[in-house]
């Protein structure tokens, strides 16, 4: 089916208007809130701090482990509060597109916990999610390779498009949705999953609209950082 | 918190008081300021606020259902309070189910505003005996620095003058379109919460003063009629101190009111 | 051949390139990537000659040989008290590096009991995080009065001051004992309590405001302007 224009009239390779900010959480060790259109994602960090039950800690270095929810009137429909499938594989997800670039080699036995939580939803979440929990690393002053940056990209109809929305998501004509992490300076990708139908090609074509993406974000995220700190000196 | 460490936190806290000083400089009945409220922080929400007393700061979202009633309140809607101690507002929360204070916590809004009849259920009757209306009251911490119950309380409150009832269409909720008919909110209670800390009466404990104080009473306000009481901490309060905690409460309310909208 | 990318006091996030080239020496906080040197935390960059290095300016403790540290005990055992020192690891300060001379076989618990406050220092850190203290040095000891403040260590420098210029105004203005901890915990303790939340306001403003020029000055005044009312 085709997708002659986007529902909200944007260009197949433009994002929603995006906006960040770094220490929303006072208590937290470090902390941020992303946002994307509608989409609302607040990380905060604790850590590293000691790990119990003893038998998780790992003696060769610190562990990251993340945690994902959304709250209960983030979505249309009341999501009853607590824990289900879907948010424990997120948390999942979202924990291996991190640990590729925290060092916690200088850290044994320790935890660095990431509590990541939607606050409004439109599509994107766990992009989003990482996004803010990228920040929130930083902010905490946990030693990192990079920043990770994630955006959803995919097919709609027949277009390849960026950061799909959650009327795109539901597009009757079939949307395929591809949330897609990657660390800026070497492109890596740390998250890549997919649900839909879609060709090698057209896989490609996502995957390069998405580098593009994260370069844009991981400037947002870098501004953030530093507008936290913006004039500090010694002197 | 070791008792070593109570007692030399509790020695300063103290020689404050006598001063009738605090840590942060408040005087004992002064509430933090910034007190603040941020209306509907969350579209998906049918009503929401987000409130500020001093760092401290809690989410709540109204979110409502069609449901059936109660066998015993066939005309009546329904009020269901829920709240988690997020571990991202603390280093001191753990993940998993609400614990008991957690609990404790929804339930003490609950009562604040069950009891001072705040929401006229009776006009969230649809069909008596078969559809009502259900109001879902979700409360999220996000930072502690102390006194949750306040804040919470007043969240809910500030979230539920903001609700407006979504557009049925066939027996189905059209959610993200309201009509223009607003939640029955007839009353707006105030919680105020004081502690007791070596024989002084304060109001909101920050963090430091919430370790070290030695029982609280949480007070639901309308007007001057209280229709909620709830004492905490391990140790027992006087008459005499009950009375202090209710005057202290009942001044602190009429202020945190005029923050509302 | 080099290039500096970011100039002196900048502050750089993970993964930004400082400088291109061998001309210049990955130190703290960096780390090379081929010809790059990349910062590896949120810090302030920091140039010294050919040492690219970060300040970082948030994070948790890492506790350093030599670091004077306010610890508190949580636990006792037979030769040794273990300390936490607001690092994710607890400290050890065993019977032969604590001040007095201790009988065995004595109960330890009534030299330092379980929730005492104790200023320590740092003497050896291993690759797997064991910690060393001993109270045996000037101004070490158990701590019974006064009160604890708890600051990001990253300001820990900043309050002490260059040659402790900063800490050592506000002792003198507020006639209070202090000892920084480099674990981000300083203990104040005056004969005036007033005084006292004079210094402990100070501490906080200087945490707050690390940033700017002239800060010296600005809590010089502030001293001034608090201790006359």
């Amino acid at each position: 089916m085709k997708y002659a224009k986007r529902f909200d009239n944007r260009k197949l390779d433009e994002m929603r208007p995006m906006s960040a900010k770094v220490g929303v959480i006072k208590r937290a060790d470090g902390s941020a809130m992303f946002q994307i259109g509608d989409t609302i994602a607040i990380a905060a960090v604790y850590g590293p701090r000691q790990l119990y039950p003893k038998f998780l800690q790992n003696p060769e270095k610190g562990i990251l482990r993340c945690n994902y929810d959304m709250i209960s009137f983030s979505v249309p429909e009341r999501k009853k509060p607590g824990p289900n499938r879907r948010s424990t594989e997120i948390g999942l997800v979202t924990e291996q597109s991190l640990n590729p670039v925290v060092q916690l080699e200088l850290f044994p036995n320790t935890v660095v916990d990431v509590f990541i939580h939607i606050i409004q939803a439109n599509a994107g979440t766990r992009c989003a999610g990482i996004c803010a929990a990228s920040m929130a690393l930083a902010h905490a002053g946990v030693p990192m390779k990079d920043l990770v940056a994630a955006i959803s990209v995919g097919k709609v109809g027949d277009k390849i498009v960026i950061d799909l929305n959650k009327e795109e998501e539901d597009f009757e004509g079939g949307a395929t949705d591809i949330p897609v992490a990657m660390t800026p300076r070497n492109n890596e990708i740390t998250l890549l999953q997919l649900d839909g139908e879609v060709s090698k090609e057209e896989l490609l074509e996502a995957l390069s609209l998405a580098k593009k993406g994260c370069e844009k974000i991981y400037k947002i995220q870098q501004q953030a950082l530093k507008d936290a700190f913006k004039g500090e000196k010694n002197e | 918190m070791l008792s070593k460490e109570r007692k030399m936190n509790e020695s300063y806290i103290l020689s404050l008081l006598e001063k009738g000083k605090r840590i942060d400089g408040r005087s004992l009945s002064q509430y933090r300021k910034p007190i603040s409220i941020e209306y509907n922080i969350s579209k998906n929400a049918e009503g929401s606020a987000r409130v500020t007393i001093g760092e401290t700061e809690v989410i709540v979202g109204v979110k409502l259902d069609i449901g059936e009633p109660y066998p015993d309140s066939p005309d009546e809607g329904t009020i269901i309070v829920t709240a988690e101690l997020l571990p991202l507002s603390s280093p001191d929360f753990e993940s998993g189910p609400p614990g008991r204070n957690a609990t404790e916590l929804a339930r003490i809004v609950d009562r604040g505003i069950r009891e001072s009849k705040a929401i006229d259920l009776k006009k969230l009757c649809i069909t008596p005996g078969e559809k009502i209306w259900m109001v879902f009251i979700d409360i999220y911490t996000m930072n502690d620095a102390g006194n949750l119950i306040d804040a919470s309380a007043l969240a809910a409150i500030a979230a539920l003058s903001q609700v407006k009832l979504p557009k049925v269409e066939d027996d189905k909720i059209v959610y993200g379109e309201l009509t223009a008919k607003k939640l029955p909110l007839v009353k707006m209670p105030i919680t105020c919460t004081m502690g007791k800390i070596a024989g002084n009466i304060v109001a909101d404990l920050s963090t430091k003063e919430e370790k070290t104080m030695s029982a609280r009473l949480s007070i639901a306000f309308d007007g001057d009629t209280i229709h909620a009481l709830q004492k905490g901490g391990s140790s027992g309060l006087t008459v005499d101190d009950i009375e202090k905690m209710i005057d202290m409460a009942a001044k602190n309310s009429k202020e945190l009111r005029k923050v509302l909208k | 051949m080099g290039e500096i990318l970011l100039k002196d006091k900048e502050i750089a996030v993970p993964g930004e390139v400082l400088a291109k080239g061998m001309d210049y020496i990955p130190a703290g906080g960096t780390f090379r990537e081929n010809e790059d040197i990349i910062a590896n935390q949120l810090g302030m960059v920091s140039i010294n000659g050919r040492l690219v290095k970060l300040v970082p300016l948030t994070g948790i403790y890492v506790p350093k040989a030599n670091d004077i540290v306010i610890g508190k005990v949580v636990d006792v055992t037979f030769s040794s008290w273990l300390l936490d020192i607001n690092s994710p690891n607890l400290a050890m300060l065993s019977i032969r590096d604590a001040t007095e001379y201790i009988e065995r076989n004595a109960d330890l618990t009534q030299y330092y009991d379980y929730g005492d406050i104790v200023a320590a220092k740092v003497t050896k850190v291993t690759r797997n995080k064991a910690i060393d203290l001993s109270t045996k040095g000037p101004g070490l000891r158990k701590l019974n009065e006064g009160q604890i403040v708890e600051v990001t260590p990253s300001k820990v420098p900043r309050i002490i001051g260059k040659q402790a210029s900063m800490i050592t105004m506000i002792k003198d203005a507020t006639d209070c004992k202090i000892i920084v901890g480099q674990n981000g915990r300083i203990w104040i303790h005056g004969v005036d309590p007033d005084k006292e939340i004079v210094a402990t306001a100070a501490i906080m403003k200087i945490e707050h405001e690390s940033h700017t020029e002239g800060l010296t000055d600005r809590i010089k005044e502030f001293l001034d302007k608090e201790l006359k009312k």
